[in-house]
């Protein structure tokens, strides 16, 4: 009887061997990752793998040291994370295995990271030492190091870290009034375009989903520092006919347009004149908002969210908000912006419709929201309340929470659809 | 928490003594334990959960060595005018600053965690 028993379990296991279905082995079941996430689980250093259409966690992967403030990005086929530490950790997670792949300590301070558009580099920006360092994005090897020098022996605090199209990326000096292209494209020879008194201490930055324009706040003054980055490339227009007569040379006329790149500030002095309120905590840019030909950007010392016109680069309007906007985030299709704040009005989300400029919805989804990331369309969103230790993911079109998930001090939320992205 | 209280309590007797005497009470344990959470957590958005720095300087035991308690206190309670350190005096007395700033100085508590 046992015996018998026991074969036939081992004639189940064959076969189900034979299938590729036997649990634990590596042969799992086929899955994508166009519906995975990750979330940062700040206090213990772990990171807790999602699956946005189960609306549940699948998975935690500990060990990734200091996440207070950790970012990540995907490589762009969503098979791996890479989570920027404050640590300086950088750590490579495979999604499927549920592993680190690979880890370095690459700095002593670290603030966040891009991955090229190619996907072959990643970029971390570093407060200690300042700077930006570049890395295989296979092997985590180094291939380059930028020190953010703008002085004899003095590096600046690296901000506002994006990919720019051709393997080139964009950041702002905290400390110098500066803005940084560098372009990877030879990664062992960067080649940095440097543009100076942009404006007094950037905070962070975005670039347009276009890639065109990148755009960096301003801590110490009213306004945005712009660069139109299309301005500095400049094709060139045929003067001779075209095409040449055979055997003839084609001839060039020149630039089509004179091209250079210059920052123009944007929004400026838009708190003029008042007492500007305290900021608990800085608002971040990355994961641009723009909704049609709008971008919304969080004011800075004033409880507004600031709206501007892409085409003229014009204020359009100010909408007042429940505290110091941190995120503004468009939902993907540009209906909704979605806002949250500084401490202590942070158990609050506010909902701006874009047709009507107005706030539609004020939710309280839970203590100390940190952060909010939606679905690859944007049907739901994912909200985390650090100090209740919760996940709420709500329905956006209806705001019902659909479901809550444990999580301890949960912050940052990525979704592999970010991948696919410019400048998230 | 008690026990290290008490020894550092020993150790910089006369420091707490003089602080005791400006700043009378030591907070609530409560709300010790919300000061401990806002200085790690909400402090930590620009100084690091653990306080190792970022967009602020480091603010470990080592750190502050030099610093005048008396200026410590004051930049907490005031902010830093040209620096993102806001003044936090609309969520902290002056006497809870003073004691954030002590306890800085002494290397700062550990959060209690609680699992959900």
């Amino acid at each position: 009887m046992k015996r018998r028993e026991l074969l036939a379990a081992a004639a189940t296991l064959s076969s189900s061997a034979a299938l590729g279905l036997l649990p634990g082995c590596a042969s799992q079941a086929l899955r994508g990752t166009g519906d995975l996430g990750v979330v940062i689980g700040r206090a213990n250093g772990t990171l807790y793998l999602v699956d946005t259409t189960a609306q549940a966690l699948i998975g935690e992967v500990p060990g990734l040291g200091d996440l207070s403030h950790a970012s990540v990005v995907f490589s762009r086929d969503g098979l791996f994370a890479y989570v920027f530490g404050r640590d300086g950790g950088l750590t490579q997670v495979n999604l499927l295995q549920q592993r680190i792949t690979r880890r370095v300590m690459q700095a002593g301070n670290s603030i966040g990271g891009a991955i090229s558009a190619d996907g072959t580099l990643v970029a971390a920006q570093n407060y200690k030492p300042g700077g930006v360092k570049v890395f295989d994005a296979r092997t985590l090897e180094l291939l380059a190091d930028v020190p953010a020098e703008y002085a004899s022996g003095k590096l600046s605090r690296v901000v506002g870290l994006v990919d720019l199209p051709g393997r080139r990326f964009a950041y702002s000096l905290f400390d110098a009034n500066a803005i940084w292209v560098t372009d990877c494209s030879d990664p062992k020879h960067p080649k940095t375009q440097k543009f100076d008194n942009i404006g007094r201490q950037p905070y962070d930055a975005l670039v347009t989903p276009n890639g065109r324009h990148y755009i960096a706040g301003l801590f110490g003054e009213d306004g945005l520092a712009m660069i139109d980055l299309w301005a500095g490339d400049c094709p060139q227009v045929r003067a001779a006919p075209s095409p040449p007569f055979e055997g003839g040379k084609e001839t060039w006329g020149g630039p089509a347009f004179p091209c250079q790149s210059k920052v123009q500030r944007i929004l400026g002095g838009y708190g003029k004149g008042q007492e500007p309120l305290p900021v608990y905590k800085m608002p971040h840019l990355r994961g641009w908002a723009v909704a049609g030909r709008r971008a919304y950007l969080p004011a800075i010392g004033r409880h507004e969210v600031l709206v501007v016109d892409t085409d003229t680069w014009a204020e359009v309007g100010r909408i007042p908000v429940a505290g110091q906007p941190v995120f503004v985030m468009a939902r993907p299709d540009g209906r909704q912006v979605w806002v949250n704040f500084a401490v202590p009005d942070y158990h609050r989300v506010q909902v701006i419709d874009t047709q009507s400029q107005q706030i539609v919805q004020t939710l309280e989804p839970g203590k100390a929201v940190l952060h909010m990331e939606f679905t690859p369309r944007g049907e739901a969103v994912w909200i985390s309340s650090r100090d209740d230790n919760r996940v709420s993911i709500i329905d956006t079109q209806t705001f019902a929470t659909r479901t809550r998930l444990d999580v301890p001090a949960p912050s940052g939320i990525f979704f592999t659809s970010r991948a696919a992205r410019v400048g998230f | 928490m008690r026990c290290s209280a008490v020894l550092s309590a020993l150790l910089l007797g006369p420091v707490l003594a003089l602080a005791q005497a400006q700043a009378p009470a030591v907070p609530e344990a409560a709300r010790e334990r919300a000061l401990v959470r806002m200085v790690r957590q909400d402090c930590g958005s620009c100084h690091g959960m653990r306080l190792t720095g970022g967009l602020g300087p480091s603010l470990t035991r080592e750190a502050l060595a030099d610093v005048p308690l008396d200026s410590l206190a004051a930049v907490i309670f005031h902010g830093r005018p040209g620096t993102p350190m806001p003044p936090w005096r609309a969520m902290l007395s002056e006497p809870e600053a003073r004691w954030i700033a002590q306890r800085l100085q002494q290397g700062f508590p550990e959060e209690m965690v609680k699992t959900p």
